[in-house]
């Protein structure tokens, strides 16, 4: 049977060093199903996180040959008999492995105001495709992190108090442009949002498993969305006076 | 208070962040009781993301003659006599009302020409009633609960292994477990639990589900002395991916179906034509896997051992709209464009509609102060599921168990005490796994036990079969005893697999005991050495429990539905 060599992180957060497991190929397989092997037969104390296998949760980011991925739709033939190496993100602390703390996500998540429709118009809402199709992009989002973690506000410079990170604008965009909302997060977007911090490198989109276009399509509609808000004398004094949100042909 | 675990007091703790956890978490806090959220996982992550075709609910937005009766019948017809009506009653009703609210809290369907939500037919649904986006519909539902759940000032603890519940006399008081990340021990002191931990369908190697599958809460219902229903009905998704090996059992939509893919064997026959000519495709879970089986045992499948399912007369765009991660999937891990290809299909498990028994409004099991919802529990979906109805109950039925759970905690005089003595013994159980001495792997009796499962007690099932795999099963348990746990407890795979395999290895035991009792065919349960229905099984619920540390069988009635509602089945 044919076999390929994986360099896997092996550490945790007060450093470690790459090990050598020599893995079984068969057709078609993934670099988490090498890490399973690995895991059953050879380290049982190898720790990866995963859930779906089906690249629809999110959960196996890790840095394959340094490119961030889903280590569940990274085929192993790809890399054609060349060593592969996996890493834990980078942009994270590790905990154990190839496992992250990515829990910063998740409080900045909360930062984030919710969903809020108007308190008087409870549904059922009638919504035309044309006016929530472009939000169904990104809505397809799974929390991989990966593009927080190839971001470089974060990843190189460690903007973690200054910038949300490309999720998040996703996240805001996802509820800007909904057309129930009616809250407006151009404050939140220019403060701890930090949009200002990206400069639109879009390597964000490049490493995005769900092939969501996340500068193009939601950073830089906010970008403009922010700058009319505070740069528009119109809508300036609009928001001074706490009008929520200007509807617009978008 | 003892110093080596960390201590966590609310009314009400749920377990598991999947779709009825999430729902029962946010009722339970809505009605004003404090909240502890326990997952396995990362937040969001749970088996309910991969959910994809929708949300079944009688809305009537593509056709105004559905209604909650068809809803109803349909469910009832589906689960061949073993639902519970009353559960079923409330779902049907409370469905369409569950899915407007998540779209009041954020989530956003695909619409119809007017604006409204889009419904698609699916298998044994009289009308289109699947509320549904893309193929991603699942993923929407646990994002939107997610996001109105971390406003709601519940709190949540993630990647925890809960290990044991914790009672104080009859009463439920709490949950013992340990932090994944470093192996901290954790008790969560309750007035009320609430198990939404999903199903074990890991316990098959074909399946469709997640690595989280591995039926914790189940089992730990049942150590806890909960009774456990209808377990031998495990469902198999009649569309799973085949090939390559890797890939086998991910799920292949029944969507695909539903917006008219056709079932094709090797032969190039619509074989449909001969098991249900006047549904096709679209017949009922259990019959379509049954025929796929059936044509691959007859040696009409293809090398890989499944059927083809054809949707190339979609058109691409087509495809790439509705179904754009099927697409996705079997580009990347299939090298196999579906718009220009059919895909491979065979059978996989998906879905387990027995569990834990509980009472149909309420959720509450056999034990005080536990409640139970989603796949967890039994009852609603009898001896098969349709697709959608596992969205719709997780929405309805965690509601339901959030809000009594809620109530039922408001009621207590004094907050129920957890015995240390128990907690003692449970550390030193799982602590036993790293020096106790014993030398077998986790992962290799998953595998076995896996191999088991699929060769006794997969879609054709005989007597003889059971009783053999019960015996491997037992085998199995004897040697987990001597299960082995190296390295330390910081996030440790192998640590954690031993405790999923004794879980598991106890739901299997029930699903072989169970599947002996039933000396009948119905539903997801076929027998080959009992091939028909029977009345008298059509009347009983198979049940086990633990007594004096040994599973024991049982049945208890159906419960029998008024002539009214008997009529809309008719």
């Amino acid at each position: 049977m044919p076999e390929a060599t994986f360099h896997v992180f092996r550490g945790d957060a007060t450093g470690g060093n790459l090990v050598s497991y020599t893995v079984p190929l068969t057709e078609g397989m993934v670099v988490l199903d090498a890490i399973h092997y690995i895991q059953a037969h050879l380290d049982s104390t190898l720790a990866c996180r995963w859930n779906c296998k089906a690249a629809k949760c999110g959960s196996c980011s890790a840095e394959v040959n340094g490119r961030p991925r889903l280590m569940c739709k990274a085929r192993v033939d790809e890399f054609k008999n060349a060593p592969i190496t996996v890493r834990p993100m980078k942009a994270f602390p590790v905990i154990k492995d190839l496992v992250t703390d990515v829990s910063w996500n998740y409080r900045v998540n909360k930062q984030v105001p919710p969903f809020t429709p108007r308190p008087d118009d409870p549904g059922p809402w009638t919504m035309y495709s044309e006016d929530v199709e472009r939000i169904f992009e990104f809505r397809k989002c799974i929390e991989c992190f990966l593009c927080q973690d190839v971001c470089h506000v974060l990843r190189e410079h460690g903007g973690f108090d200054r910038y949300m990170g490309p999720r998040f604008m996703v996240r805001i965009a996802a509820l800007e442009m909904h057309p129930k909302d009616t809250l407006s997060r151009t404050d939140l977007l220019k403060e701890r949002g930090g949009i200002g911090f990206c400069n639109i490198t879009k390597c964000c989109e490049e490493v995005c498993p769900e092939h969501i276009h996340i500068t193009d399509n939601a950073i830089i509609p906010l970008k403009e969305r922010m700058a009319d808000d505070y740069f528009d004398p119109w809508r300036s004094i609009l928001r001074i006076f706490g009008r929520k949100k200007e509807p617009r042909g978008t | 208070m003892a110093e080596w675990y960390e201590a966590h007091q609310h009314d009400v703790l749920v377990i598991g962040a999947g779709g009825a956890g999430l729902r029962a978490a946010i009722a339970a806090a809505a009605a004003g009781v404090s909240v502890a959220l326990v997952c396995k996982s990362l937040l969001g992550k749970a088996h309910t993301v991969m959910a994809e075709g929708g949300i079944a609910a009688a809305l009537g937005n593509v056709d105004p003659r559905d209604s909650w009766e068809v809803h109803f019948a349909d469910t009832m017809r589906g689960g061949q006599r073993l639902s519970d009506y009353r559960m079923v009653e409330i779902f049907a009703r409370e469905a369409p009302a569950r899915v407007y609210e998540l779209e009041r809290w954020g989530a956003v369907f695909d619409r119809t020409e007017g604006g409204k939500i889009l419904q698609r037919p699916f298998g044994a649904h009289t009308h289109p009633r699947l509320c549904h986006v893309g193929d991603r519909t699942g993923l929407e539902l646990i994002r939107t609960l997610q996001d109105k759940a971390v406003y709601s000032g519940i709190e949540v603890f993630m990647e925890i292994t809960l290990t044991r519940l914790l009672k104080d006399e009859e009463r439920i008081a709490g949950a013992f477990g340990y932090r994944r990340e470093d192996g901290r021990f954790v008790v969560f002191r309750a007035k009320a639990v609430i198990l939404a931990t999903g199903g074990w369908g890991k316990v098959y190697k074909v399946t469709s589900n997640s690595w989280e599958c591995t039926g914790d809460g189940c089992a730990m219902a049942y150590e806890a002395g909960a009774e456990l229903m209808d377990m031998e009905m495990v469902q198999f998704h009649p569309t799973g991916m085949v090939w390559p090996p890797g890939v086998r059992g991910i799920l292949v939509t029944e969507a695909v179906r539903g917006e008219g893919g056709i079932l094709r064997n090797a032969l190039g026959e619509r074989f449909m034509e001969r098991y249900d000519p006047k549904k096709m495709e679209l017949s009922s879970r259990d019959v379509v896997a049954r025929s796929i089986y059936k044509e691959v045992q007859a040696g009409r499948g293809t090398p890989h051992g499944g059927v083809f399912l054809d949707i190339t007369h979609w058109g691409p765009e087509y495809i790439k709209k509705k179904i754009p991660s099927m697409y996705e999937q079997y580009l990347t891990l299939a090298n196999i464009d579906i718009t220009k290809s059919p895909m491979e299909v065979a059978p996989t498990v998906h879905y387990v509609m027995g569990g834990v028994r509980v009472e149909p409004g309420t959720g509450a099991t056999t034990v005080p102060g536990l409640f139970a919802a989603g796949e967890v529990a039994a009852g609603l979906h009898g001896a098969n599921r349709l697709g959608g109805n596992s969205l719709a109950d997780l929405l309805v039925f965690g509601k339901r168990a959030g809000e009594h759970a809620a109530a039922q905690v408001r009621t207590l005089a004094a907050a129920p005490r957890v015995d240390e003595r128990h907690v003692g013994e449970e550390r030193a159980l799982i602590q036993h796994l790293f020096d106790g001495g014993g030398h077998e792997n986790p992962f290799a009796i998953h595998e076995e036990l896996q191999e088991v499962m699929g060769t006794y007690a997969g879609i054709a099932r005989t007597g003889a079969g059971l009783t053999e795999g019960l015996e491997r099963v037992r085998a199995l348990q004897e040697r987990a005893r001597g299960l082995r746990a190296v390295g330390s407890m910081l996030f440790n795979p192998g640590w954690h697999a031993c405790h999923d395999v004794r879980f598991m290895l106890t739901l299997c035991e029930a699903i072989f005991r169970s599947g002996s009792e039933r000396q009948e065919s119905r539903g997801a349960h076929w027998r080959l050495d009992f091939p028909d229905q029977t009345p008298r099984w059509g009347a009983m619920n198979v049940v086990v429990y633990r007594d004096n540390g040994e599973m024991k069988v049982t049945s208890r009635p159906v419960p029998q539905m008024s002539p009214e509602l008997a009529r809309l089945v008719q």
